[in-house]
């Protein structure tokens, strides 16, 4: 028998699923669009829903959880981010954006047992009262990202590491998915970053006018209509609302301003002995 | 058996081996059938004003239930109240079919349900295990229908049901019917604890033949409650005994059943197995607690068009 030659292989092509309570599900609807020749999953507004309940349901833990421990968890994020390079890389992504994303995000991590000292304290009062600020997580926040990596990361990570949990309707779904593959393999609890890809004008209405969500973060949101019409909707549950001046340089110091829009203060008074 | 037992229904086994032979002469019950049954009637979509109906109909046929040893009076009169008024934001929702509560409990809803309409449901004779004399189960039945349940859960004795000693099953609720006086009569068969599906409709069987006015399928209290499959199985029951001896029996299945969606599967089931007759509160009820607050989320979402979150609901 003639020696056959070695068959060439299959393409294992790759469908870009969602990531929502930390599994990769393919979209309710059943929708794909391509994205530079992947198949991506358009999520559908049932999806988002399912996305928030999944937030929802992780986040008491994920709050409760110490501010140290949080640290760890997105130290270890950092680590297999910086394994995923190449992957990033294959995707478009320039070796100085990788970089400049896995610095930003340690630097998060960094901040997850210190912001508490930056945005409380004990406050001098004129009275016999112990009074003390501490800062709590705004809860589920809806994030509509912007396109870049970077951008992604410095949206995603404070809203994060101040024990708020997240979903994202991302604008570059290959890098999105993957940062979720990243977070998948890296002991953040399911559930609180929740990733979406498809048309954010479809689903971010549904975001914005949800009684479950707590906050919404307009970064990646480049039409001003639609924003000023998403803000006019998460006014209807007095949500917070990020919508920041167009044009922001993901490549400057961030400063802790991402951090403490998303906490809210908790003043305490109490009684002093003397 | 008892003499009144069997005066009841022209037909029917009359002695303890006859009712063996007849329980035993029962078709068995085709275990991957049923599944895929159950299972085929849990895909169809229910959409707009057809989920509204559903909705509303649901809400109407919950059996608001608190059976939990931590039960204070504070916490039974306020889900009393939420029974009376689901949603305080909207008049047009219904009030739910019943309270279900421990009878320790039942003057505290009593006096607030009196008059409205609502039924108060308390589980009785033993509840969960049904582990006690008779004469202990037929008192706290009494108990409960002397402070205002026109309701009564009972359990049945699982441990003589699967040692085959089906006429004391028997007699046991005939008693415990008889003692129940007007109020209506659920009997809980444990579906969890019976292990096959020929036992569950063995028990359906047994239940009503006894004079059971609803069957239900669980306690809330073991590890599988109310499953498709199984409440498929009680719903053919109550359709071939009525088909062969003239009297329609309601069924609950309580326990596990938590979202709308589950709700709606289960009243597609109904519509499928017993037709429009069983579609009615008086026919078939959710034992359930926090169903109904998610029932409410999505009656909300409905109405407003946005979706709905929990922190605007009562948590009891």
């Amino acid at each position: 028998m003639p020696k056959s030659a070695t068959p060439s292989r299959l393409a294992v092509r790759k469908t870009y699923k969602l990531y929502v309570a930390g599994k990769f599900p393919r979209s309710e609807s059943g929708r794909t669009y391509l994205v530079d020749g992947d198949n991506v999953a358009l999520a559908s507004r049932k999806d988002a829903r399912d996305a928030v309940v999944a937030a929802r349901a992780a986040q008491p833990k994920w709050a409760g959880a110490t501010a140290y421990n949080r640290g760890q968890v997105l130290y270890r994020t950092a680590e297999m981010l910086e394994a995923r390079r190449a992957e990033f890389k294959s995707l478009g992504v320039a070796g100085a954006e990788v970089d400049a994303a896995v610095d930003r995000w340690v630097w998060y991590a960094g901040w997850s047992d210190k912001i508490a000292q930056v945005a409380g304290g004990a406050n001098p009062v004129a009275g016999p009262y112990f009074n003390l600020s501490a800062p709590e997580p705004t809860g589920v926040v809806g994030v509509i990202a912007p396109g870049s990596l970077l951008g992604l990361v410095s949206v995603i990570a404070p809203a994060v590491v101040t024990g708020n949990t997240v979903v994202v309707v991302a604008s570059n779904p290959q890098a999105a998915i993957t940062l979720g593959e990243v977070l998948a393999t890296s002991d953040v609890p399911g559930g609180v970053v929740n990733v979406l890809t498809g048309q954010a004008a479809e689903i971010a209405p549904w975001l914005a006018s949800h009684d479950d969500v707590n906050a919404l973060d307009l970064s990646g949101v480049g039409d001003p209509e639609l924003a000023t019409e998403l803000e006019r909707a998460a006014a209807g549950t007095l949500k917070r609302v990020i919508r920041p001046s167009s044009g922001v340089d993901y490549t400057e110091d961030p400063g802790t301003g991402a951090m403490t829009a998303l906490l809210e203060i908790k003043t305490v008074w109490h009684p002093k002995g003397f | 058996m008892t003499a009144t037992a069997t005066s009841r229904l022209s037909g029917l086994p009359d002695s303890p081996a006859d009712l063996r032979t007849f329980l035993h002469g029962l078709p068995g019950v085709d275990k991957v059938g049923i599944e895929a049954r159950a299972a085929a009637l849990g895909t169809r979509s229910v959409k707009t004003t057809s989920k509204a109906q559903a909705i509303d109909l649901a809400i109407r046929m919950v059996d608001l239930t608190t059976l939990e040893g931590a039960d204070t009076p504070g916490k039974v009169r306020a889900l009393s109240a939420k029974a009376l008024r689901p949603d305080p934001a909207d008049p047009t929702c219904p009030p739910v079919a019943a309270v279900c509560v421990y009878p320790a409990m039942v003057p505290t809803a009593a006096a607030v349900l009196a008059g409205s309409g609502v039924h108060l449901a308390s589980v009785a004779t033993a509840f969960p295990s049904g582990q006690a004399p008779l004469e202990v189960k037929l008192a706290d039945t009494r108990n409960a229908v002397a402070d205002g349940a026109d309701e009564i859960d009972m359990v049945i004795s699982r441990g003589a049901f699967l040692a085959g000693d089906y006429a004391h099953v028997f007699d046991e609720i005939v008693a415990v019917k008889e003692a129940a006086g007007p109020a209506h009569l659920k009997v809980i068969l444990e579906t969890g604890e019976l292990a096959t599906y020929d036992n569950v409709r063995r028990a359906s069987w047994l239940a009503m033949l006894a004079g059971a006015d609803f069957i239900k399928t669980s306690t809330g209290k073991v590890g599988v409650n109310a499953t498709p499959p199984v409440t498929l199985l009680m719903l053919e029951a109550v359709r071939d005994f009525r088909e062969r001896y003239g009297r329609q029996v309601g069924v609950k299945p309580a326990g596990g059943i938590r979202t709308t969606k589950d709700a709606i599967k289960y009243l597609v089931m109904i519509n499928e197995t017993c037709g429009d007759d069983w579609l009615h509160p008086d026919w078939f009820r959710f034992g359930a607690s926090s169903l109904l607050n998610d029932l409410l989320m999505q009656r909300t979402k409905l109405t407003t068009g946005h979706y709905a979150g929990p922190d605007y609901f009562t948590l009891d």
